[in-house]
Order: structure tokens, then sequence, then C-alpha cells
């Protein structure tokens, strides 16, 4: 297997851990602690570490060729130091004493502090017992498809979007597994070692005929589970993608304007995501950049939304056994029938804002700070069936696949139809494409009036501040009574 | 350690990789190699908000088994382990090469390179930069009682060099200096609601960078958007602002990418070269090497040099861009725009979008601060672009649709207002042969270099 080629020795590592389990070394502690204990006796406030080791494998399959393998693997440190309200991050890929003293002396440097030449006092009092989510994990990386059989279970899915589509001028495949090993050292005694997996597979067509064009893609991912691509039902997959593709290729363009809308569940939840999770990260608070700052205990919803955070459920993209700052993740509930519960903070939020932490620190790599970030975030589900939602609507849009969305620094938020529906007088009508749903957070979360009772939760990648990481979105079908489509 | 502190050592990395290739029985093999060094501060009314270091290093290791097929790997581990450890991966990676699909070294990876004028500048203490970045917000926060933070800002510099090897001799080696500035601040007025937008300015070193000229800009920016209104959604010519031609462009880019053409995803086929795609008048080319390219690279992923290419002349679609392979199946010379990969990718540069050298910029008169011009604007007024958000989610590139947010105004009679918020909606396609013509000088941005565009016919949805 490409990911896992025979560990080199302790001497030809040169002292840097390589194989699986490594952090758990006690040769991690003794030279931790000393670290932790020079920066606090510098002057600090709290000294965090963030280690470590990652191996990638990306592989691409096209029509009926495997195009592209791409392995990766690498480590790194990150390491922050807070003093009053400030903090200073530096991250290297040099984890020898050397290198991580280097790091700490420009992370001091930082805030004006200098590095003493002896660690004694300075209120440090050693890391904690080892909190060690990773033991049970250690097999992880082993269990994974090999190359042969997951470049063989993408030309699966390639071959049946063959069998299932029509005028199909592209067809891919892709796949991603990502395994992560962190520990985190910090001075106020946190230690605690995490093993992270995550796969996910994409399938994704472009349809042509004639003048029609038409691409649609599909993803899923999971985390935590060895076996995910094995047990793939490409062909269950290939249907789906190529029924929708089928639809939008002579679809029209939608008509804009503001209309009643009805979302449909899973990735449905992107524009949860967009237009209020961000806006209920302190990282939000801190710039000042979210409406909701003052509003804990009042009603920012209506009152048929009730949204929740959590890391736990088990095999979500965005579950962990720990965030990135040592802390294990929580089911935070952020809005209880239309009323602000709760902000999703992490170390820098709690000490600039005052949120308590949520186990939300979350950081794409050692590259970057933790900051506050969602996990699994989804509306929870309602007393309606879907039909109900839609019967509802005289004339609207459902929008049953959602692309990729964004929000801005004033809270407006946008997000692509990928697969849209006019409906008409209660009823699924013809199929339109080229829809772009625009609004604010504060307007727009009164206008949810009904949840359906089929929660779904979708894998995802979220861009922000500390870089890209999995996600979940999800809801139930939900209608929102009225919304700007873009559109032509 | 045959990077980091110290940089990039050519020597060493030959040397070590060919012994290891050499162990391994691999005859062909390439290399690129980065490494940098970055400080950066954000500040918070007056504080620093966080100041970041950091040192990179990547390698990506290429090989040729002996049936000749392609594999890689990456690495952030630079040490000789990480270096056999990589070999390793990327020989194991060939035995799922693509037969059909075969890279190979570009024929001009030992080409001459052009000499760019790059001046490297010492770094500053990040302390400076935290001094410098504070005054640069007190300024813009004193441009107007509503602005009233700066939530969006940073100013970072970083030193950085990258290395391009391979077995049969080629070594492209490149240092640089540059350093950046970002100012968005936010404004509000009582009873109104919040406004952003900002600026952005590059150079080669912090000391070099326009401070007074981006807080001017993204004072003036900002400002200009609290007056705003919502717009009738309907059918409005429209002038793009260069930074907003060019990123509409850049999302399409996929038009002129050989890539994208034989993988069947681009809206050009093979056979598209010599067609009219765009109004009579308007050239693109991709010039990696223009002056006004901060950070430009001299060698592209596969070792080919840089250079400027015409992609579109007089409308018609003159080039491609290439990698190696593409290059080879097209049967012209590599353009310097490949990544390194197994499969290659294939990227543009930076732009330059004008008129045709000897053609009319299209309609004459055009002036968008008067919103006249060619009698292409109706009583229902022009459409300033200045700004569109969201080219991830509303762009569809190899379908040529985009239904996209922006921020920009409304110009009627004479007079300029923010528009509240609003999506524009189109075909690309459409759109180049819709261009009306191209006002004023053209403009260096960050992505390139073009002038006002103008357009007819464009779909606007507003709140109103």
């Amino acid at each position: 297997m490409v990911s896992s080629p025979a560990a080199p020795t302790t001497a030809e590592r040169g002292g840097v851990p390589h194989d699986a389990g490594q952090f758990a070394d006690p040769l991690w502690r003794a030279r931790l602690e000393p670290l932790l204990a020079l920066g606090r006796a510098a002057g600090a406030d709290l000294v965090e570490v963030f280690l470590e080791r990652t191996d990638h494998l990306g592989a691409l399959a096209e029509q009926e060729a495997i195009t592209s393998v791409s392995p990766a693997f690498g480590k790194g440190a990150g390491l922050r130091v807070f003093r009053g309200g400030h903090d200073g991050f530096v991250s290297t890929n040099d984890l020898s004493e050397a290198g991580l003293l280097s790091a700490l002396d420009q992370a001091l440097g930082m805030l004006g502090l200098v590095r003493p030449l002896q660690g004694l006092g300075g209120g440090f009092e050693g890391l904690a017992d080892l909190c060690d989510h990773a033991t049970a994990k250690a097999d992880w990386l082993g269990r994974c498809p090999a190359l042969a059989e997951a470049t063989a279970r993408l030309l699966e899915g390639t071959n049946q979007l063959e069998r299932h589509g029509h005028h199909l001028q592209a067809r891919r495949s892709t796949y991603a597994r990502d395994w992560q090993e962190v520990l985190v050292a910090a001075s106020d005694g946190t230690f605690a070692r995490d093993i992270r997996l995550h796969q996910s597979l994409g399938l994704s067509v472009l349809a042509a005929d004639g003048e029609h064009r038409a691409s649609l893609g599909r993803r899923y991912g999971t985390s935590g589970r060895p076996d995910d691509l094995r047990q793939w039902d490409a062909e269950a997959s290939a249907q789906d993608l190529c029924a929708s593709t089928a639809t939008m290729l002579y679809a029209d363009y939608v008509e804009a304007g503001q209309f009643p809308v009805v979302l449909a569940n899973r990735f449905g939840g992107v524009i949860f995501h967009e237009a209020c999770g961000h806006l209920l990260e302190t990282t939000q608070v801190e710039r000042g950049t979210t409406p909701f700052a003052d509003k804990v205990g009042e009603s920012i919803a209506h009152p048929a939304v009730t949204a929740v955070d959590e890391g736990l459920s088990d095999g979500a993209f965005g579950s962990l056994s720990m965030d990135d700052e040592g802390m294990a993740p929580q089911r935070t509930v952020l809005i209880e029938n239309g009323v602000l519960q709760r902000f999703l903070s992490d170390r820098a939020g709690e000490l600039r804002t005052g949120h308590a932490r949520t186990g939300s620190g979350r950081r794409q790599s050692h590259s970057f700070a933790a900051a506050s970030r969602m996990r699994n975030t989804f509306i929870a589900a309602g007393p309606h069936s879907p039909e109900e939602l839609i019967a509802s609507v005289d004339r609207g849009l459902y929008c049953k696949t959602m692309g990729g969305g964004s929000v801005g620094p004033t809270g407006q938020f946008n997000f692509a139809v990928e697969e849209g529906y006019l409906i008409e007088n209660g009823s699924l009508g013809r199929p339109v494409k080229g829809a772009t749903l625009i609004g604010e957070a504060k307007e727009v979360m009164p206008r949810i009036s009904m949840c359906a009772n089929d929660l779904e939760l979708a894998a995802g990648f979220c861009g922000s501040v500390s870089g890209s990481i999995f996600v979940t979105v999800g809801q139930p079908h939900i209608k929102v009574d009225s919304i700007t489509v873009g559109g032509r | 350690m045959s990077a980091q502190a110290d940089g990039l050592n050519a020597e060493q990395l030959r040397e070590q990789l060919q012994h290891l290739a050499s162990v391994a029985g691999v005859r062909q093999w390439d290399l690129g190699a980065g490494c940098s060094t970055d400080t950066s501060v954000q500040v918070d009314r007056g504080e620093a908000k966080q100041m970041k270091g950091a040192q990179r290093s990547s390698i990506t290791v290429r090989v040729w088994n002996e049936d000749g097929l392609v594999g890689i790997t990456s690495t952030s581990d630079l040490s000789p382990t990480g270096l056999a450890t990589a070999l390793h991966g990327a020989r194991e990676a060939s035995n799922f090469g693509n037969p059909d699909d075969t890279p190979a070294f570009s024929p001009l990876a030992t080409a001459p390179l052009a000499a760019l004028d790059q001046p490297r500048h010492e770094a500053r203490s990040i302390l400076e930069l935290l001094d410098t970045l504070k005054q640069a917000e007190a300024d813009l926060l004193g441009r107007h009682p509503a602005i009233s933070t700066v939530p969006y800002n940073g100013l970072a510099q970083r030193s950085s060099e990258r290395l391009y090897l391979n077995s049969e001799g080629a070594c492209r080696h490149q240092s640089l200096t540059t350093a950046s500035l970002y100012l968005y601040a936010r404004a509000e007025e009582t009873g109104r609601k919040p406004r952003s937008s900002g600026a952005v300015r590059l150079a080669y070193g912090a000391t070099e960078l326009d401070i007074a000229g981006c807080v001017e800009e993204a004072a003036e920016r900002t400002i200009a958007h609290l007056d705003y209104a919502p717009i009738t959604t309907g059918r409005y010519t429209c002038v793009f602002t260069p930074e907003a031609f060019l990123d509409l462009i850049g999302a399409f880019s996929s038009m002129f990418n050989a890539r994208a053409v034989l993988d069947g995803v681009s809206l050009s086929r093979r056979e598209s070269l010599g067609e009219t795609l765009a109004a009579p008048f308007l050239s693109i080319h991709d010039n990696g090497l223009h002056p006004g390219n901060i950070g430009a690279t001299a060698f592209d992923g596969e070792g080919t040099p840089t250079r400027r290419l015409t992609l579109l002349e007089g409308g018609v679609l003159r080039n491609f861009l290439h990698s190696e392979a593409t290059a080879r199946a097209f049967g012209v010379a590599p353009t310097g725009h490949a990544g390194m990969g197994s499969k290659v990718s294939v990227s543009a540069d930076w732009f330059e979008i004008g008129a045709t050298p000897g053609a009319a910029a299209g309609a004459q008169g055009l002036d968008h601060r008067a919103g006249s011009g060619h009698g292409c604007v109706g009583p229902e007024g022009l459409v300033l672009i200045d700004s569109l958000s969201a080219l991830h989610a509303g762009v569809k590139a190899s379908q040529g649709s985009f239904s996209l947010p922006f921020d920009g105004w409304l110009i009627r009679d004479g007079e300029r207002r923010s528009i509240e918020a609003a999506t524009v909606a189109g075909d690309i396609r459409e759109v180049l042969k819709a261009l009306v013509g191209l006002e004023g000088e053209a403009k260096i941005t960050p992505d390139g270099l073009c002038p006002y565009v103008w357009v007819e016919g464009l779909s606007i949805t507003g709140d109103a």
C-alpha cells in the first residue's frame, strides 16, 4: 500500500517518529514539558503545542481509466502562546528539539517575551496523564482499502455512470483518504492524543446534448470507518446522479424573484451552515461581524427552528473524539424553538468573548491556529411530512440539491441550487437551473416556518479562518416563506 | 536536512535523490520542492489580534517505472528519510499510472528563463508589521464615523524558494520575497444595514506596500456603499470593474485550458482554435511575466519557462494553455502553465485583457461615471459591478453559466447609488459576444491587467 511503506527504524528516523502510534511515545512528554515550562517561565499565560502527522491518498478515475494517484504524507507542529487577550502562533515542519525551541522563541517574541535559560517555576505543574483516544484506532490506516482495491472501486463508479447515464461527455469518480495523528499538549496540563480517519468519495458527470449542458455531482464521506469504501453502493449512487442529470440537462433557467422555497433534506442544510452557523462562532463575535452577538436568550429564528452542532454522531464527517485543543466534543444546542442558546467557542474565543469552550476548536492542519468551527450542524426534525411543506406553497421553488455557498462580512449569504423544480399549486413542476439563493441570516431565520420529519446529514468541507475542515450539514425538508432567488 | 532554515540545497537534493533512485532501480525522475518563511499580523481596534509565523517545506517526487508509467508522492518531510519514503511511495503509485496519458520531461526544461526584476527585501520584525497595521487600521477607522471595525485585515511578508530538478540534469531555482496588505472595513449607520468593502496591495517587501493607497481605496469603497437602495429585477447594461471582469474570466479559464479540453470539461473543443468567441475588439493574453504580476514565477511545475501567450485576439481563439503532455497531444510546445503530477494540471498565470492592437475598443465615448455610452443605457440606468462574490458556488464553468452576488452601483441620470443586494447572471459565451466596449486605460490588479468592460443585457436580480 502506497500510504504505509515500511517504517524506518528509530535511528533512521533521526528521532522523528513516523510509524503509527509514535506520538504515544514517552519521548514526547519528555520533550514537550520543558518547552511548556520555558514558555510559562517567560511570562506566557498559556502555551499550547499541536503536533501532527498525516497520510493522504487521493485517486481519480475518468471514464475507463485511473488518471491520477496522489499520495502525500507530512508532519508538523503548531505552537501558540497566549498572554492577556493576545496570542502568537508559529507553525513549522521541523519537529526536532531545536525546531520546536525556535518556534517557541518566535511565538514568545511576538508578545514581547523572551525565553529564559531555564524553565523552572512559572506555574507549570506538568502534563496530565495522556488522554489517549487513539489506542483503539492504531489499525485504522492498515484496514483501509489498498490502492488496488480503491482504484477498482472508482472504476466501478465510472462504469456504473456509463451504464445508467445518457449523453455523458465526462464521468469522474474521486476518492480521498485522510489519516491524521495529533498530539495536543498545553501548559494547563492538557495532554491528549487522537487518530482521525476521513474518507470521501465523489461522483460527477458532465452531460451534453447540442446546446444543452448539465454538470452535477455527489459526495459521500465518513469518519472513523476504514471499511467505508468497500461498503459503498456504486450502482445506487450512479443511478441517483444519472437520474438528476437527465432531468437537469434540458431544464430551463429559473426566473428571478422573491419566492417561498422548500429546501430538501441532507445537503440542504448548507443554508443553515452558511446563513447562521458561521455567525454563531465566537470568531465572528470577536470580529464584530455577527448580528447575534448580544442575542443569547432572545428569539432569532422562527419557533419551528431548533438547531444543533455536535461532534458525536457515529461515523459522521464532522465527528471527533477530541477537538484540536484536546477537549472532548459535545452536543451544543445553538437555537431552541427559535431562541438563541449559545455560541460555538474555542480556547481563544472563551478568552476573548467569555463564551465557554464547546469542544469546537478546529483547524485544517498544524499550519493554522485553532478557531471556533462547526462540526455536525443541523436543524432538528419537525412534525411535518415533506409533502405537507410542498403542498403549502402556491408558487415557489423546490431545491432538491444544493451546491456550495458562502457568507460575507455583513451576514449576507448565498448558495447555488444544483437541482431545482418549480412548485405550482402545491405540486412539483418542471425542473429549473441557474438559481442562486441570497439573503441575510437575520431576515431569513424567522422565515423558516416549517420543518419536516426526515432529518438527514451530508458530508462537506468548510473553508474559513482555520482552513478547510471536515463537517456535516443537515436538516429535514424545510420551508422558507420568502427568499431572493437569483436567476435569469 | 536539505531545506528549512538554510533554504533549498539543489545539489544536495539531487545527490540524495539520484542515489536513492539508483538503489531503487528508478532511471527517470523529477522533483519539485518549495520552502517558505512567513510572518503575518492581524489587528482589532488598535490591539494585536493574531500574530503568526510559519516555516513550510514541501517536496513532490515523480518517477517513471520500467513500463514508462508515472507515479508521484508529496511530503513536507525533506529529511533523507522523508525523501526515501517519498520515492518509495512514488514508485508504488506508478503501478497505477495511466498508460494512455503519460507525462514526459518538458523539452523546455533547460531552455533559458526570462530575467525577472524581483528585488529581494529584508524581512521586517513582526512588531514593526504590527505597528504598521495598527496605524493603517486607525487611519481607515478615522475616515468616516460609520466605519466601526476593519474585521478582515492582515499584513504579511514571505520569503520563499522553488526548485525543479530532473534526472536529465534540469535545475531550476527561484527565490522571492513578497508582502501583502488587505483591509476590509465594515460600516453601519443607525437603522441601516451594515456594508463592507476593502482593498488589497501586493509588493516585493513590506516597506514597498502602498499602504496609504490601500487605506484610501478601502475607505472610498466602503463609504460609497453606505447610501444603498434595492434594485429592480431586470436586464441592464453592466460595466465590470477591472477586478470584477478578471474574476469572471478567471472563473471560466477552462475555456483556454488544453487539459480541460482533452478531458471534455471545457466549453472549448480541439477544433475551437480559430473560432470567434468574443467581440472583435477583445484580446486576452496570459502573461505571468508582466511587471505588474508581483510574485511571478519564472518556470512552471515541469520547468518550462513562463511566457506571454495570446489566447484571444480580435475575439478569435488563438491558443490554449499547455503542459508538456497536452502540448504533445496538440503538437505544439508547452506554454509554461503546468503543475506537477501524475496527471499534470494546467492553469492560467495572469491575464492581460484589452483591445486588439489596431482595432478600436468597441463603442466610443463610454463613461460609466456619467452613466452614458453609445445609446445602450436606457432609462433603467447602468449597473457598475464593483466586485463579484461566491465564484466557487455560482459558476458552472463547464456549462458556461453563472449567477453571482455582487457589490455595485446603479448609475442613473448621472447619479450613483449603491445596490443593496443583488445577483448578476448570464452565460459567459453570450457575455463575450455582447461586449459593448472597453473603457479607459487598463488597470493593473493582483490578478491581471484590464480596463472597465461594458456588457449589454445582463440579468440582474434585486430585492425591490
